[in-house]
């Protein structure tokens, strides 16, 4: 009882301090969704889907989905089904909102008709469903490679106490419900345990110590809730319909970050995700233990792991509850003070300047600078195919300002990317063509270019192969393509290489590619991270590329490119410069 | 003084002894791995900010280490924190976070 009113209350002042902290725009833009039927019927689905049913888990493993649902249906079933039960036998007490969980316990009435043996009997059942997911939940702790999970999180001391009574509360219920299932009625499971229990045990005054150590059990679980991983249960109701509503972070601690940080149900899946994984010392840096640390408001913690990330966004894209731990480091990186801010606007405009009206404008970007093979092959390309394109960059440019960015640096970012819009809008160009993904996803995600293409080389070689202007001669080799992180997590192109790839010979997938492929390790997410404690990452990515016996290894990032080729047995080209091996 | 057409320019020796190094010091504290840097220039080379601006790491730590503040902090300023100067770095510095510790602890005047 206490319990339930202390977490009711506390749930409610936590929604209103996350929604208050919103900013206004935000806070209209999530009325708005509320009404708007579409968003609402999204909102519904989603808390079904996602909080009762834990579809994303039935997807990554079947028992590990069964365990969640189990317990979480179960136990809303549970609850919907004692309220109706309520509702049938004592409507006028309806409104005290403990009597359903205590119902056998006030109400001394055997029903033998078959609405009564119906809803004893689905109690029960889902009563079985939850103990079955409660045992699963053990079994785990003991052996949670059979989940799926090589690794998961260490729990912390309340976490235990939540965990403990949490799973105390459905077996104590079983055998409260077994003591008097003679007097207030039961079903398979309870009534014969009744029968067990009353061999031994005929008086019925045994069944106070256990209703008593039942609802212990479960007030405890109540209060120890919000200091615990728990606390996701009721954030993640809240957070689905922000995030439907399309609002994202945009204070490192406050209103939509709050609500990520509190939804995450420390289960560890981004552990075994994170490319930084293969070495021990950095398991403690995972999503997390960031989220642990931002609620404890360990700052130095929170430093040290915002900072030492690869932002791949692999534990974004494999979180069950759509925590993203990448937006969440940058928004704390964005937290630090600079005494020296960098200017660009002593450099002049007029050495940067290009001429390519109507033509297609190539920006190459520093790190095709510093591989200078792949802008050699896309001009090759460019030029077999017949197309009239002006290099924007031939001798070094302005940042495309991704890497500014993911250093939580965004004043510095947002000068770079207006000095570069306007030079690609004084050029006249019609598209935009890009080789490296870290500059592609800025400048789909925060230039606006007004009418001008911006395209990555590979969507550009599959036009290109498609319209004809590109002739490949196929061959037997076997060819594996690397996502890079930030072409596939970052913009989802994920098609478009493979079926280039494909006309130049035999395409082989990795054991974990697409959304789960393995960052190379070279990433500039990182702050900390220098390249030479980084092989155990990229040796791992590259055994992971390998499982298929690949001839070739082909990418489409230029960093990638350069982090494979330094330890990798096989070739490691870009797209670019297959291609352009075999088109004639 | 008699006019020649000429005269001596004024001496760039720099006397180590007036430099103030007490930020270069905690510098060194923060970042230990400066002290590896061997001035061979793989970051000025790699850098694309160095075409407008003259931007170069090895510069940039030569003129801390020699109490030059007011020129290190201008350079900085040209600074694009693109990271190619990491990736070249020989000695395996890492002249990002570097970068952006001198950003934290010296100040623009």
């Amino acid at each position: 009882m206490i319990g339930m009113i202390f977490i009711l209350s506390y749930c409610l002042i936590g929604l209103v301090r996350i929604i208050l902290q919103l900013p206004k725009e935000d806070r209209k833009r999530f009325f708005m969704s509320l009404v708007n039927p579409k968003t609402m019927a999204k909102n519904i689905r989603d808390i079904f889907c996602d909080c009762l049913f834990h579809v994303k888990l039935w997807k990554r493993n079947k028992l590990l989905g069964y365990m969640h649902s189990s317990i979480a249906f179960g136990w809303f079933m549970l609850i919907v089904i004692g309220h109706i039960e309520v509702l049938l036998y004592t409507p006028h007490r309806a409104k005290l909102f403990y009597f359903p969980i205590f119902f056998r316990y006030f109400v001394a009435e055997t029903e033998s008709t078959m609405r009564g043996a119906f809803f004893f009997f689905l109690m029960d059942f889902f009563l079985l469903m939850v103990l079955s997911g409660i045992f699963l939940a053990m079994f785990k702790r003991l052996q949670s490679r059979l989940f799926g999970m090589r690794r998961t999180t260490n729990p912390s001391f309340l976490d235990l106490v939540g965990l403990y009574s949490l799973w105390a509360i459905f077996p104590l219920r079983l055998l409260a419900e077994g003591f008097t299932a003679d007097i207030s009625g039961g079903s398979f499971l309870t009534k014969s345990l009744n029968y067990v229990l009353n061999s031994f045990l005929s008086d019925h005054t045994n069944m106070l110590p256990a209703w008593w150590a039942y609802s212990c059990a479960l007030g405890v679980f109540f209060i120890v809730l919000p200091f615990t991983r728990y606390m996701h249960i009721p954030t993640e109701i809240l957070l689905i319909p922000l995030r439907n509503a399309g609002i994202k972070i945009r204070n490192a601690r406050k209103g939509f970050a709050k609500a990520e940080v509190y939804s995450c149900p420390s289960c560890g899946l981004c552990i075994d995700a994170c490319p930084m994984g293969v070495m021990k010392t950095h398991i403690k840096d995972t999503t997390v233990y960031l989220n642990r640390q931002i609620r404890r408001n360990n700052e130095r913690r929170i430093e040290e792991i915002s900072d030492k990330c690869l932002l791949c966004g692999k534990c974004s894209a494999i979180c069950p509850v759509g925590v993203e731990g990448d937006k969440l480091r940058i928004a704390q990186r964005s937290l630090r003070k600079y005494s020296v801010n960098p200017d660009y606007a002593d450099i002049s405009s007029d050495a940067l300047s290009v001429h390519a009206e109507g033509k297609v404008l190539y920006y190459a970007g520093c790190m095709t600078a510093l591989t200078p093979v792949i802008r050699k092959s896309m001009e090759s390309i460019l030029k077999k195919a017949g197309i009239a394109y002006e290099l924007m960059d031939r001798d070094g440019g302005i940042c495309c300002g991704r890497p500014m960015m993911m250093a939580g640096r965004f004043d510095q970012a947002r000068e770079m990317i207006e000095r570069n819009t306007r030079i690609i809008k004084d050029s006249g160009a019609t598209t935009l063509l890009l080789t490296c993904p870290i500059c592609y996803r800025i400048f789909k995600e925060k230039y606006h270019l007004d009418g001008i293409e911006i395209i990555h080389h590979t969507e550009y070689i599959d036009r290109l192969v498609r319209s004809g202007s590109l002739k490949i001669s196929r061959d037997d080799r076997k060819y594996v393509y690397h996502d890079p992180c930030e072409l596939g997590r970052g913009c989802g192109i994920y098609e478009q290489p493979r079926e280039v790839l494909s006309c130049a010979g035999e395409l082989v997938e990795a054991a974990k590619n697409r959304k789960e492929s393995i960052c190379c390790g070279g990433s500039l997410g990182s702050l900390t991270l220098g390249f030479d404690k980084r092989k155990a990452m990229t040796e791992n990515a590259l055994a992971n590329l390998t499982v298929a016996a690949p001839d070739v290894i082909v990418t489409a990032c230029p960093l990638c490119r350069s982090t494979f080729n330094r330890y990798a047995d096989l070739p490691v080209e870009d797209i670019a410069e297959t291609i352009d091996k075999k088109c004639v | 003084m008699m006019d020649f057409g000429f005269k001596i320019s004024p001496s760039s020796a720099i006397n180590l002894d007036n430099a103030d190094l007490s930020l270069y010091d905690e510098l060194c504290k923060a970042e230990p791995d400066i002290c590896k840097c061997m001035a061979c220039g793989s970051c000025s080379a790699a850098c694309p900010a160095n075409r407008f601006s003259g931007m170069s790491v090895r510069k940039l730590i030569i003129d801390l280490q020699r109490g030059k503040k007011k020129e290190a902090v201008k350079m900085l300023s040209d600074c694009m924190l693109c990271g190619k100067c990491t990736m070249v770095c020989p000695r395996g510095i890492n002249t990002r976070h570097l970068i952006l510790s001198i950003c934290k602890l010296y100040k623009e005047d």
